[in-house]
Formats: structure tokens, sequence, C-alpha cells
């Protein structure tokens, strides 16, 4: 796959699926989409780019081990099941802020959180696997 | 998208009363658990605090377990909801005092294991997600312990099976590879056939909820269904459980692991397929025990009988455990296929000892190894000289294993051969004495053998052979090794002496098992 007009392209394109992919994470709650989906779109850009670019190049796109990210997204889960300790409510009830931001409202919720959680586990667990796989075969 | 105040009644729908604080020690072990995992995955570049991480999770959860276990005790079966949903919609998690007791129980063990590996799982192999792999079977195994949704605990079977495929391989061995590969696809199988059952049992009733499941079942006219659905089961949860006659996965897997992880098997993973079973055959289709009740018999004789010869025919000390494991399956099943309440206590208490009892068989075999470089019965001896007190170790643990008075096995297949007595079923009390027999001679040839004699095979009576190749004195052996085996050791010690108040629990769970007013009442409220 080392061809000139797929490395060129590659960067921009894996650019244009991480845009997406936090598109489809952010509009998860009512509409089709959310955490696990948008990881995959997530790691696909990962893989579109560590078969162009060479797996060490991904390695430093992405900044902290894969593994890392998936134990940090696990944490994120754990961590937004807890606000409704505070609020004698069962685990997992989610919890709402609207926050007013420019003129329009942003609706924050313990829901997202976890969502979010779910979008780093599946990053860093599938880009880990993926990773190492083409590593394999270089 | 946007924040409309919604003028829909959401008290139909959704739990809309406070949860008293207590409550969230239901979920507490599982989130500790995680949170657990995922911090010392951050970390598992830092071999020297990895060990401390889990040390300290383990606590939290160990407490927390204790809390849950006194909770239900005092204020019966307790039950969250989560996200506030009403049940059935709602996951519940539901805690009885068999589920609160075995989650306690597999919490020491797990405490017990994570210390010893500070001394025996090298440094690099801890780089490997030892902790972070211990932590999160942990957090499966509570939490198949304490949900309440038969789907939710296919998701935890997911969890720990994930977790024990990782602890399994670590080593790279080629050996442990192959036993890997065995236990995956045996597990991989059991695991689909449950949820091929939980699928089928959606179809019929509709429900995921155990306790909807249960009230639902009873009132159903059409019992063809259900019992082939009981049939389907038994067969997945018994696979788990290393049942007669597939359980051959078990000898074939255990011994390539690293000891502390077969410790750590031998004591979680099985009792999650025998607890698996006593909640689906006891609360959710008694009528389909009642017409398993002669298979299941037969089947845990053969358990036993074939577990108990096993460890007989054995000269490797790791395959004579993993044989043992599968005697002790079969005493639990027998509890199952009586079926009264005396026998189902039976069951229960056989299982918290059989969570303790092998996993500190295990050790000791790690501990053997350790002093005598070898794990074969030919070649082992004389360990007696060298370690007084590991000898005295040995001997308790191994008489407690055959279930042998004053330990803790000991009132374990006393009220299992009560309960069966009681029930007419003489020949399942027959099958318990005679296993025990055989374990209790095939546990003290291993005694006799490693401890007694003066050293190999071809030792003289009366003359210490030569010291073996690789062996250490007692004084070399870390205090990380010690405390576990000693602890374990009491805990087996003491519950056999005052075997009171552990009796209470386990009936008060046969009770909460047989009639599930309880169970249920806890669910859909009403009763607490």
């Amino acid at each position: 796959m080392n061809t000139l007009i797929f490395r060129t392209v590659a960067p921009y394109l894996s650019a244009l699926m991480m845009l997406f992919s936090v598109f489809v994470l952010l509009r998860g709650h009512n509409e089709p989409g959310g955490g696990f989906i948008g990881g995959l779109i997530a790691v696909s850009a990962f893989a579109i780019y560590g078969i162009a670019c060479g797996v060490s190049a991904v390695r430093r796109a992405m900044k902290f081990h894969p593994m890392s990210i998936a134990a940090s997204g696990l944490l994120l889960a754990v961590v937004s099941v807890l606000p409704s300790l505070f609020f004698s409510q069962p685990a997992m009830t989610s919890q709402w802020l609207a926050l007013p931001f420019l003129g329009t409202v942003i609706d924050l919720s313990t829901p997202l959180f976890f969502d979010i959680g779910v979008y780093l586990v599946v990053v860093g667990a599938i880009s880990s696997i993926a990773l190492s796989l083409e590593e394999r075969a270089d | 998208m946007a924040a409309t105040k919604t003028t829909v009644d959401i008290t139909a729908a959704m739990v809309t009363e406070a949860v008293p604080l207590a409550d969230w020690l239901l979920v507490a072990p599982v989130l500790l658990t995680m949170a657990g995992g995922a911090i010392s995955i951050i970390f598992r570049k830092k071999s020297a605090t990895q060990p401390w991480i889990a040390i300290t999770t383990i606590a939290l959860v160990i407490l927390s377990n204790i809390g849950l276990l006194n909770h239900v005790l005092t204020n019966g079966v307790v039950t969250m909801v989560m996200g506030s949903w009403l049940p059935p919609f709602g996951i519940a998690f539901t805690a009885d005092p068999l589920g609160a007791l075995l989650a306690l129980t597999a919490s020491v063990a797990t405490m017990c294991v994570a210390v010893f590996a500070m001394n025996s799982i090298a440094e690099n192999e801890r780089r490997y997600g030892f902790y972070p792999f211990l932590l999160m079977l942990l957090c499966g195994v509570t939490g198949s312990f304490l949900t309440g949704d038969i789907f939710n605990l296919y998701v935890w079977f997911e969890v720990l099976l994930i977790s024990s495929f990782g602890m399994q391989i670590l080593g790279n061995e080629k050996v442990q590879i192959d036993g890997a590969v065995k236990y995956a696809v045996l597990n991989l199988i059991a695991t689909t056939l449950f949820l091929a059952a939980t699928g089928l049992l959606y179809g019929l009733v509709g429900t995921l909820n155990m306790a909807d499941i249960a009230g639902k079942l009873k009132a159903f006219d059409n019992s063809g269904p259900m019992l082939g659905l009981a049939t389907l089961y038994f067969l997945a949860f018994a696979m788990k459980a290393a049942a007669f006659p597939v359980n051959f996965w078990l000898p074939a897997s255990y011994h390539t692991p690293r000891l502390v992880v077969a410790a750590i098997f031998a004591g979680l993973l099985t009792k999650v397929g025998v607890y698996a079973l006593l909640r689906v055959m006891l609360l959710l289709m008694p009528e389909g025990r009642d017409w398993l009740a002669s298979l299941i018999g037969i089947v845990a004789i053969a358990t036993m009988l074939t577990g108990s010869l096993g460890a007989l025919a054995q000269t490797d000390i790791r395959r004579l455990m993993a044989y043992l494991v599968i005697a002790g399956i079969g005493a639990m099943m027998a509890g199952i296929a009586v079926g009264n309440e005396v026998a189902v206590s039976g069951a229960i208490f056989y299982s918290m000892h059989s969570v303790l009892i092998m996993t500190a068989l295990y050790l000791l075999v790690a501990f053997m190894f350790q002093m005598s470089g070898t794990f074969s019965l030919r070649e082992i001896g004389g360990l007696y000289i060298r370690t007084p007190l590991g000898a005295g170790i040995g001997l308790i643990l191994l008489l407690a294993v055959a279930g042998l008075p004053p330990f803790s096995g000991f009132w374990a297949k006393l009220l299992l051969v009560a309960g069966a007595l009681e029930a007419g079923r003489g020949w399942v009390a027959a099958g318990i004495l005679v296993s025990g027999l055989f374990t209790t001679i095939a546990v003290g040839r291993l005694w006799i053998f490693a401890f007694w004699r003066g050293g190999n095979e071809h030792t003289v009576d009366g003359i210490q052979a030569l010291p073996i190749a690789r062996s250490s004195d007692a004084a070399d052996i870390s205090w990380s090794i010690w405390l576990p085996l000693i602890i374990l050791t009491a805990l087996i010690f003491v519950i056999g002496i005052l075997p009171e108040t552990m009796m209470s629990i386990t009936e008060n769970g046969a009770k909460t098992l047989i009639d599930p007013t309880a169970y249920i009442g806890s669910v859909f409220g009403g009763i607490r």
C-alpha cells in the first residue's frame, strides 16, 4: 500500500475521520451513534494512518500508549457512575447540567462522560490490537 | 437535545424514593475493582507499585463485601436497579446471603493470591498485566455473584473469562498456549450455550430479570420448553463448573499457568459455574431441577468419583490438585441434586470452603515447589525436616480438603450427607462418603510422600536423603508466601471449630434460594 497517492491522502483522511468520530460520539445520546461506534471510526482512522505511514508514526500521533488510553477511559466510565451517589439515587442515574455557552445551551450529562469513557476504551483496546498486528506484519 | 422541562410523570417508570447509602455496597466491589484495574493498567510499567495498587483495591473490596454481607443478613435481600429504571427494565443488582457470602470469600482468596504473587510473579511478568487481570477477574467474579439479571450474568462471565485467558498465558510458554486453547474453546462453547439458552428464555418469558423470571416461570403452564431450557442451562454451567463428563478441560489446562494463577482459577472460576447452577436451578427453575434431579445426582457422583480416583492416580502434584477441584465440584452438585434446605445449605457451605481450600492448596503446591524444586511425587520428599510449619499447614489443608474434622470441609459434607439422607437419596450420601474416602487416601499419600518420608522415592526409611537441587531453606521463604498460607489455613481452621455463624448464613442463603419470595419481594419492592 505504499503508493504516493495513498500516503498523501492518508493524513487528511484520518484527520477527517477523527473529527467525524467525535461528531458521532457526541450525537450518540439521542440519535444513532455513541461511544462504541465513534471509537471504532477513530480506530479506523489510526489504522489508515498506520498502513500509510507506519506504526511508529501512529504511536507518535497518539502521544499516549493505547493501553493507557483504554485504562483512562475505563476510569472515566467508572467515575461517571458515581455522581448519583450524592443525590441518594441508584448507581448510573443520569445527572444533567445545562451550561449556557455563547448564547446557546450545552447539555452536559453523566451518560455523555460514560460514553466518552467507552469511546476511549474502544480506541485504546482496538488500536492496541491493530498496531501490534501491523507491527508483526512489518 | 434541548433541555425542555418534561411534563411526563416519571414515577411510573423510575425509582423516585431515596436510596440508602448502604445499598451502594452492592455496586462498590465492581466499581472498585474496575477503577483499580484501570489504575494498575495506567501504571503497568511501575512493577514495584503494581502489587500495592492491587492490594489496596482488594482490601477496600473486602471491607465493602463485609459491609454488604452484614447489610444482607440484617435487612434481608438487597436490590439496586441501575439508572433508577424500575425492574424488570432496569438492570438489577441483587445480593442474597449466597451471593454476598461468595463475593466476600472470593475477595479474601484474591487478596491472598495478590500477596503471594508479590514474590512468585517475576517483575517482567507483572508488565504483562498480572495485577490488572487479577483485579478484572475479581470484578467479573463479584459481578456474577451480585447481579440479579441473567444477561448481565453472561456479561460478567465474559469479563472474568477474558481476564482468565490473559492470566493463563502469562509466561508465554508453548504448553501454556496449548492449555489455554483447550480451556478457551471449551469455555467459549459453554458460554455460547449459556447465551443461546438465555435468548430462548427471553423468547419464552420476555424478561431477563432473575426475580421476574422466577415469578413468571412459576405461573407458566407449558412446562416442556422450560424443562428443555433447564437442561441447556445445566449443560452450560456444568461445563463451566467442570462436572463429569464435560470436565476434561480442567486437568488439561490447570497445570500449565503459573501456580498463583492456577490458585485463583481453582478457587474462583469453577465456583462461579456452581453458583450459576445454584441460582438457575433452584431460584429460577425449581421445576426443572426436580425433573433433572436424578441426572444431576448421577453426574454429581460420577464427578466426585472421577475426581477422587483421578487424584489417586496422579504423580504430578499440580494435576492431583486439579482432580481434587473436580471432586469438590461433584460434592456441590450433589447438594443441588438433593435440593432440600439442608443439602443446599451444605452446597453453599462447600462452595465457600472450596474457594478457600483450593486457593490455599495451589499456594501450598507453589510453596512445596519452592522448597523442593519438583512437582513429581516420586522426586519430592523430606519437607518435614526442612519446614515443620509448612508440613503442619500442609496437613491441615489436605485433611480439610478430604472433609475430615475439625476443619471447614467436614461441616459442608456433614450437611450434604444429612440433607441427602433426609431426602431419601442414600446413594448420593454414599457417593459423597466413598469419594471422601478416596480423597483421604490421595491426600494422605501426597502428605506422606512429600513431607514425611526422608527423601525421594529411593530413600531408605529413617534416612534423610541429600538435599534436592534448587531447594531453598525455610528461612529464605519470604513473608509474602507464609502470610497468605497462614491466613487461609487459620480461616479454614476457625470455620471448622466455630461453624455456627457460617451455618446460619448458609442456611439463610438456602432458604432464600428455595423460597424466592424474599428475593422477588426485594426486587419488586414491598418486602424489605
